[in-house]
């Protein structure tokens, strides 16, 4: 059915469906158009997440408090492990934080495009929605347990620095570490679904690289700028500097943490953007 | 309006399927096998020879060559077997997959409905839900806001509005999900069979709904396998086969070609057919259609019929649907096995054999097909369209004859009471 008479419309935007072939820029524009998109998913997942539980909204607090109270008992007290001068519960609780959102946007960002495979088998919408918005579901559970940590200082009479100024520096770079991890393990989750049975062991390891139950101080000076390398190391301090003024952070240690995470950011958008046309097939 | 909505050159969708399953005969075999296996599947990741996990070393072209164009504004029916690649080639127009090669161009802002309700999640409202799915599908907040008593009033379900979804009934679901949907105002719509579900008032509103898009000047792309849906929807129909445009012409002349490829199916055998869905545990390899066991018999109007359907496999739940169509591909009946009668048996001697008797045929003469599915395990395990074609030939109705025309398709034993004649 080829007619000649057949005008192409030039008011109208032109999409074209074919093969795409190696590396490409992550669909960034097309994510800002279905910006509502990412709002509508995050507020999913938070109105969804502690639904028909007894605890509720609780359990964004419980799950670092406990922690605390553990590491305070087995690595404060039992093994008196250092804790910079700070009374141990404050000096983990800070730590665990950041770091509870950190795990938290792993285990629940890594699974989200296979969780809602039917979705994507059925409907076209910028996938780098799903894992994005997961993530920054995270971030209310991260403001819930943030206010207990005031209230722990308070009980201790700890005053914020004026370094709590940098907090939400800090706070980004948690998230875009965050981001950066779930984007790869998400996009890889669908191909190899190992991976989902290697996050348990994945957050446990790196729960023990970051200085959350032990100080950075702890660790030799002239091996901090490879265990900076872990931009976890650099949320940490940053959070434990800014808000108890601990003295552990080095500006390389920092630049070296940030370096990672952004680039971790970057190399996974852009192999997120490689695999993204097979998720469908694929799941 | 001769302006082109969407181009497609040559297209061709490859997909990798799994290899032949091995059977294993001993315990050993198995417990090798599964330690075996990662290394086997790591290095065949590595010499490049599968793309993902799972075992994929076999590919198909579920779509080749494929060229059309359609007019903005045009409804075009898109028709074909199971199997043949009208729903990966929705999936490509819409941007869900991509294609292997060739391209199609879109011209302006498309909506897909390809299953009705992805995308709602069971434990939010209705009014959530409407919010949800509407910015999946690509709408702004402001835009649902606007449309959202126009979506509400559509759909029928203003008095749970705010009652969350998984305590709809699967009728108010669909409703909602396609009027959701059909307030998209794309320039291209999208539609898979979506309509099968929901009631008969509801479906005709559907269709009204469409007819609307259409009338405003949109275009659809609509697939269904209700040949008498697509007549009253479309001016233009393109039959798929093997992955291929077979035929593109009105939609009358596509809707005949189909239903005599679907004769022609039935010569095949049915073990051998690939136009099958289900996930095939167990499937159906023979359909007898006799009057009285005997192969040669022919069906009459008002005489014993029987229906034997052949399968490989018993799996836990097991149940025959059969589903009986006219000449024209109207739906005329059908028969669940589930749905027990009090005259139902259970016979160990038939093996892998539903049988379903029936002593007074009530169809007219004719020719119908009948389209089979085996379910089990909870699942559609097979389904096979015109499994195959029978004739019924003139006879007797409660001593009635009955005098053929062509136009019914059902007959009733039935009595008069006259009124005498002077």
């Amino acid at each position: 059915m080829k007619e000649t008479s057949i005008a192409i419309p030039s008011h109208l935007p032109k999409t074209r469906r074919e093969a795409s072939q190696g590396w490409a820029w992550p669909k960034l524009r097309e994510l800002w158009e279905f910006r509502e998109l990412l709002y509508f998913f995050a507020w999913r997942d938070i109105k969804v997440r502690y639904k028909q539980t007894v605890m509720g909204v609780l359990w964004a607090i419980i799950q670092p408090f406990l922690t605390m109270v553990i590491f305070s008992l087995f690595f404060g007290r039992l093994a008196n492990i250092p804790s910079d001068g700070l009374p141990y519960p404050v000096f983990s609780y800070a730590a665990l934080v950041p770091w509870t959102f950190f795990a938290n946007a792993l285990a629940q960002a890594s699974n989200s495009l296979v969780v809602n495979a039917n979705m994507i088998k059925k409907i076209y919408f910028p996938r780098l929605a799903l894992p994005i918005a997961t993530v920054l579901a995270g971030v209310i559970d991260f403001v819930l347990s943030f206010v207990v940590l005031l209230g722990i200082m308070l009980y201790y009479r700890l005053t914020p620095t004026i370094n709590v100024l940098w907090l939400p520096l800090f706070l980004l770079l948690a998230l875009v570490t965050s981001l950066g991890v779930s984007l790869w393990l998400a996009a890889l989750n669908v191909q190899f679904r190992d991976v989902r049975y290697t996050i348990p062991f994945l957050t446990q390891i790196w729960l023990f690289m970051t200085p959350i139950a032990y100080p950075s101080s702890s660790i030799p000076e002239r091996w901090r700028i490879v265990y900076g390398l872990n931009p976890m190391v650099g949320v940490v301090d940053g959070f434990r500097w800014a808000l108890l003024g601990t003295n552990t952070m080095s500006a390389n240690v920092l630049i070296t943490s940030t370096v990672v995470a952004l680039t971790l950011f970057i190399s996974g958008a852009f192999y997120f953007r490689r695999m993204e046309q097979s998720f469908a097939d694929v799941l | 309006m001769s302006d082109i909505a969407i181009n497609v050159e040559n297209l061709g969708k490859k997909f990798h399927i799994g290899g032949l399953q091995k059977s294993y005969y001993r315990l050993t075999d198995q417990l090798t096998d599964m330690f075996v296996a990662p290394f086997r599947r790591a290095g065949n990741l590595l010499r490049g020879q599968a793309t993902g996990a799972a075992e994929l070393n076999e590919t198909i072209w579920a779509l080749k060559n494929i060229s059309f164009q359609v007019k903005s504004g045009e409804v075009v029916g898109l028709i074909g077997p199971n199997g043949v690649g009208k729903s990966t080639l929705l999936k490509i127009l819409s941007g869900i997959t991509d294609p292997t090669e060739g391209y199609a161009d879109i011209y302006g802002r498309v909506g897909s409905l390809l299953e009705v309700g992805t995308g709602f999640h069971p434990e939010l409202t209705g009014r959530e839900n409407i919010y949800l799915n509407g910015a999946i599908l690509g709408m702004k907040k402001a835009e649902i806001e606007n449309k959202l008593d126009e979506i509400v009033a559509f759909a029928e379900v203003d008095k749970f509005l705010d009652t969350p979804v998984k305590h709809y009934s699967s009728g108010m679901y669909v409703r909602l999900a396609f009027s959701v949907a059909a307030h998209l105002e794309p320039e291209i719509l999208l539609v898979d069979e979506v309509l099968a579900v929901g009631d008969m008032a509801f479906q005709r509103k559907c269709l009204g709904k469409m007819d609307d898009v259409a009338k405003a000047g949109r275009t659809v792309v609509f697939v269904s396998h209700n040949m008498s849906l697509l007549q009253s929807l479309c001016e233009r129909g393109i039959l798929l086969q093997q992955g291929s445009v077979s035929i593109d012409g009105t939609i009358t002349e596509v809707v005949d070609a189909y239903l005599q490829t679907l004769e022609q199916a039935k010569s095949q055998d049915i073990s051998k057919r690939t136009d099958r869905k289900g996930v095939g545990k167990v499937r159906l390899v023979s359909t007898e259609v006799s009057a009285n066991g005997n192969a040669s018999s022919i069906l009459k109007t008002g005489q014993p019929a029987r229906f034997v359907f052949g399968i490989t496999d018993l799996v836990p739940g097991l149940a025959c649907n059969f589903f009986i169509h006219d000449s024209i591909g109207q739906p005329i009946t059908s028969f669940k096995s589930k749905m027990h009668g009090p005259e139902d048996s259970y016979d160990p001697q038939n093996g892998l054999k539903f049988i379903c008797e029936l002593d007074e045929l009530l169809l007219l003469p004719g020719r119908y097909r009948i389209d089979v599915a085996i379910t089990g395990d909870n699942r559609l395990q097979d389904f096979i369209e015109a499994a195959t074609v029978f004739e019924v030939g003139d006879g007797h109705l409660g001593g009635r004859p009955i005098q053929p025309d062509g136009k019914f398709s059902v007959g009733m034993t039935h009595r008069w009471i006259l009124p005498v004649e002077n």
